[in-house]
């Protein structure tokens, strides 16, 4: 897709580029969004979720939630468990490099979080989604919170310079795009 | 226009047919060349190796020999870049004569505005863009646009051709192992083509490639692009 | 001076070490694939971006200007850092800077730390220094592990071990890493891959002492960039309590905003990705997330004197992409262990005799390791003129004295045309006896200093007539 399609289509974009790096993208539309995250959470046991994860996200999930607070955090070994998943928001989607990026703002939790579950599945709406690097720098609230940049899931280019999915990070990337507003902070 | 050939010191003393094959393209199409007989050295083995002060002498003599001429053509692709890129930083008062300098396709493609010379030359060519001609003068396709029509010739396409072929003027002997490792590969490539002949802007790469293919016991020989470009089709 | 080897010093010249390099065919097969890899994926997400070339010229820019006002923006770096809840550390040289971390380390009583991979912590030469305090640094990047596990040194910037093929990794794993399960262990990628993961996994979730380096420092928010790709990054910048970064004095850029510039040149310039997959960015101390006790030792160690060299000092504006290695015909010959230094190829070969001044060991050799083919400055993304530079060095650079010598005398004759004109007969007349040898116009041995040339390649004589003689006739 050329620059000037994505323009047109940010989304259409994002989820393309999301794809080339092997991240399972889902697109849909606002009342379909509980669905899909169930569709996405198939092979999990247990979701570990930020304290102000929206409770309709998981509305159509129905296995063991367990929620991260800033009171009481979750152990890195409830985090560490087999098939766990952890299910987020994001701060903006980057599209021209099918990026997502995450600040520790609403609905995104704390760093470990989104690192020590091997599945994450992220939530973007349409309007969190910016074209260039620059416009999504631009559009973070406070550039002083800690902040990630996720690309697809953990890779390696490290054994004859190939890319191999799958090294430390989650292994598996679940993109839920919606085309619904985020809502308001 | 006045046209001053630099024939470069490795032409002057291993490629004399180079510098008359330039002569003859340049007077084919109506022009005039002079040839002074002062010229030397542009001092680019000097310069690139560390010898700034040594190389001094030879780019105000360079300046004076040329100062004259409306252009100064010279069938070296890394001798027109070290006049044009490197001598108005060296010395300031030579960069006039420096921005008149063209490498032999810019003087035919840009400043005569022709890529048929009217060239006869019924073989097999592969061609090889000399480093200094690729990514210093920028030449792009010139040289290639103008062996394309040149009748009778197949041009067939290096593999890797972009890839430095390992001369580098004195690396090649202080780092001599590299530079010849370097030239396996390029002469494998040229053997791969076919080609009867390898051309090249710079006959000192040619000197490299050729004595590579030589050692190897390859068909394929080296041949500087202008020697292509003079060659005409025998009268009946 | 230390008797410790330098990881910035070459202890043998470049030829002879390259030489021994170029003996090894299973070396240069493994950087051949590696390097033409990532040359293709590198050049196809560049021509994708219609606006590189301006990209490359702002990214040039912004770094220009942080060279010109370096110790204002490292003094708004600190603060602003410092603000944030991190602890500033300057050091002036490899040692003051192993002094600072090992310092920080023992504090914590730990005798273990996880590292990030990280250019000047291989600089300063760290990790020997932690042992012989007694702490063992584990590497956590795939191919820092697979070279650690080798018992050997990088061989690239980027990809520390691009000088092993998948067997040779399953090799060394097999060989080497601790409880490693051989049943599952094959030459697959994702195979080695998963058994890294498995082998540091616990290492992640219990040590408390993490190092680091840093792509970027933003002067302007005191924030530290990490870009990465495994999640190992973000591992050792998360979990444990204690983060100490040591980060290289040019690695600032003036404000956050600067860093759109860098993100989009530097995954596309090394890993030939649009964008890696993770960078982490932290500011200091954030209570309930991330370490609590956060540390940045800001390394000199030859940077400032670089300074003062208008020509040479473009080399600080390097981000370590690597681009200009895997472009490299000379390092996809050799290899990185032929340059002596942690950093190796066309910025090794300017960088290294800068940082450490040309006298050090044979690191005046670094400079003619090249055939200034210029491939490197068209894959810079700063644009670094790496030639212009490499000519620069060879210029202020000592020379042997024999070959100043030939060149000077060269030099007298060139600029006399007389002179010359009779040095071309001289040697005209030089070669006649070697056309009773010549077959097809080319000798296959000629005496020094041309034995040189016909070691590898055979030699073309000088033609009898000359071109003079021809115009003359006319
Ligand atoms: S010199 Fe340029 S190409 Fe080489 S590593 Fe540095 S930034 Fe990359």
């Amino acid at each position: 897709m050329s620059a000037t399609d994505a323009v047109l289509d940010p989304v259409a974009l994002l989820a393309g580029r999301l794809a080339d790096y092997r991240a399972t993208v889902h697109r849909c539309h606002p009342s379909g969004l509980a669905a899909a995250v169930a569709t996405a959470l198939a092979r999990t046991h247990r979701v570990a979720a930020p304290a102000d994860l929206p409770a309709a996200w998981l509305s159509a999930w129905h296995g063991d939630v367990v929620h991260d607070d800033a009171g009481a955090p979750l152990a890195l070994a409830e985090l560490d468990a087999p098939a766990v998943s952890v299910v987020t928001g994001c701060a903006v989607a980057m599209a021209e490099t099918g990026t997502i990026i995450l600040d520790a703002g609403p609905r995104q939790g704390r760093r470990a979080l989104t690192l020590v579950p091997d599945h994450h599945v992220c939530v973007v709406a349409a309007d969190q989604i910016a074209v260039s690097v620059p416009q999504a720098l631009a559009r973070l609230a406070d550039p002083t919170r800690p902040l990630t940049m996720i690309s697809g899931p953990s890779a390696t280019s490290d054994i004859e310079l190939n890319r191999v999915e799958g090294v430390h990070g989650p292994r598996r990337l679940d993109v839920i795009l919606t085309d619904d507003p985020a809502p308001s902070r | 226009m006045r046209i001053g050939l630099f024939l470069t010191c490795v032409n002057d003393l291993m490629f004399p047919g180079t510098g008359q094959a330039v002569v003859r393209i340049l007077e084919r199409l109506g022009h005039t060349v002079e040839f002074p007989s002062a010229q030397t050295c542009c001092g680019q083995m000097h310069a690139n190796s560390g010898y700034l002060a040594e190389a001094l002498p030879m780019v105000r003599h360079f300046a004076d020999t040329f100062a004259g001429y409306d252009a100064v053509v010279t069938p070296s692709g890394s001798c027109a870049a070290m006049v044009r890129e490197s001598y108005p930083t060296l010395l300031p008062e030579a960069a006039p004569v420096a921005t008149r300098c063209f490498e032999l396709s810019e003087l035919l493609v840009d400043v005569l505005g022709v890529t048929d010379v009217g060239a006869w030359f019924p073989h097999r060519v592969t061609y090889h863009p000399s480093c200094h001609g690729l990514r210093t003068l920028r030449l792009g396709d010139r040289p290639r646009r103008l062996l394309a029509q040149v009748r009778g010739l197949d041009l067939v396409d290096l593999p890797q051709a972009e890839q430095c072929c390992g001369f580098g003027g004195t690396f090649a002997l202080a780092n001599a192992e590299v530079s010849v490792a370097m030239l396996a590969d390029k002469t494998a490539a040229v053997a791969a083509t076919g080609a009867e002949y390898v051309a090249a802007t710079d006959n000192s790469c040619l000197m490299h490639i050729g004595g590579g293919l030589s050692r190897a016991g390859a068909a394929a020989r080296p041949l500087h692009y202008a020697e292509i470009l003079a060659h005409r089709e025998p009268a009946r | 001076m230390s008797s410790v080897p330098s990881p910035i010093t070459a202890a043998r010249p470049f030829p002879e070490a390259a030489r021994s390099a170029l003996a090894d065919q299973q070396l240069r097969d493994n950087l051949r694939r590696a390097t033409a890899t990532i040359r293709d994926k590198r050049q196809r997400v560049v021509d994708e971006v219609p606006d590189w070339e301006d990209l490359r010229t702002a990214g040039a820019r912004i770094k220009d200007d942080v060279l010109a006002r370096l110790p204002e923006l490292l003094a708004q770096f600190e603060a602003a850092a410092t603000a944030a809840g991190a602890r500033v550390h300057r050091a002036a040289d490899a040692a003051e800077a192993c002094r600072i971390v090992t310092g920080l380390v023992r504090a914590t009583g730990s005798d273990e730390v996880v590292k990030v991979k990280s250019m000047a912590t291989q600089e300063i030469g760290l990790n020997e220094a932690l042992a012989d305090a007694g702490v063992a640094a584990v590497e956590t990047d795939l191919a820092e592990l697979i070279v650690q596990l080798a018992d050997d040194t990088p061989s690239h910037i980027l990809v520390p071990a691009i000088h092993y093929n998948r067997s040779q990794i399953r090799d060394i794993f097999a060989r080497r890493m601790p409880g490693v399960d051989l049943s599952t262990l094959t030459d697959d990628p994702p195979a080695l891959a998963e058994a890294a993961r498995r082998h540091l996994r616990a290492k992640f979730l219990s040590t408390e002492v993490a190092i680091s380096g840093a792509n970027f420092a933003v002067a302007e928010t005191g924030t530290l960039v990490v870009v990465e790709s495994e999640g190992n990054g973000r591992m050792c910048l998360t979990l444990p309590d204690t983060l100490i970064s040591v980060v290289g004095v040019e690695k600032i850029v003036p404000t956050f905003a600067d860093l759109g510039v860098f993100l989009q040149l530097l995954p596309r310039s090394s890993t030939g990705e649009r964008m890696n997959p993770y960078t982490s960015m932290w500011t200091g101390v954030t209570p309930g997330d991330g370490p609590g006790d956060v540390h940045i030792v800001l390394l000199d160690n030859g940077r400032t004197p670089m300074l003062a060299d208008p020509v040479g000092r473009q080399a600080l504006r390097c981000i370590r992409c690597s681009a200009c290695l895997n472009v490299c015909p000379v390092y996809e010959r050799v290899g990185g262990h032929a340059y002596g230094s942690v950093y190796p190829g066309p910025i090794g070969a300017i960088l290294t005799p800068q940082l450490t001044g040309q006298a050090a060991g044979a690191n005046h050799t670094l400079p003619y390791a090249s055939t200034l083919c210029g491939a490197c400055y068209d894959a810079c993304p700063v644009k670094i003129n790496i030639p212009e530079v490499l000519v620069h060095l060879r210029a202020s650079g000592p020379k042997p004295p024999a070959a100043r010598a030939g060149m000077r005398a060269v030099a007298r004759v060139m600029r006399r045309p007389r002179w010359y004109r009779a040095g071309l007969r001289l040697l005209r007349w030089a070669a006649a006896p070697w056309r009773l040898v010549a077959r097809g116009g080319q000798v296959r041995r000629l005496p020094w200093p041309m034995s040189a040339w016909t070691a590898g390649r055979d030699a073309p004589l000088p033609p009898r007539g000359s071109f003079r003689d021809w115009w003359a006739r006319r």
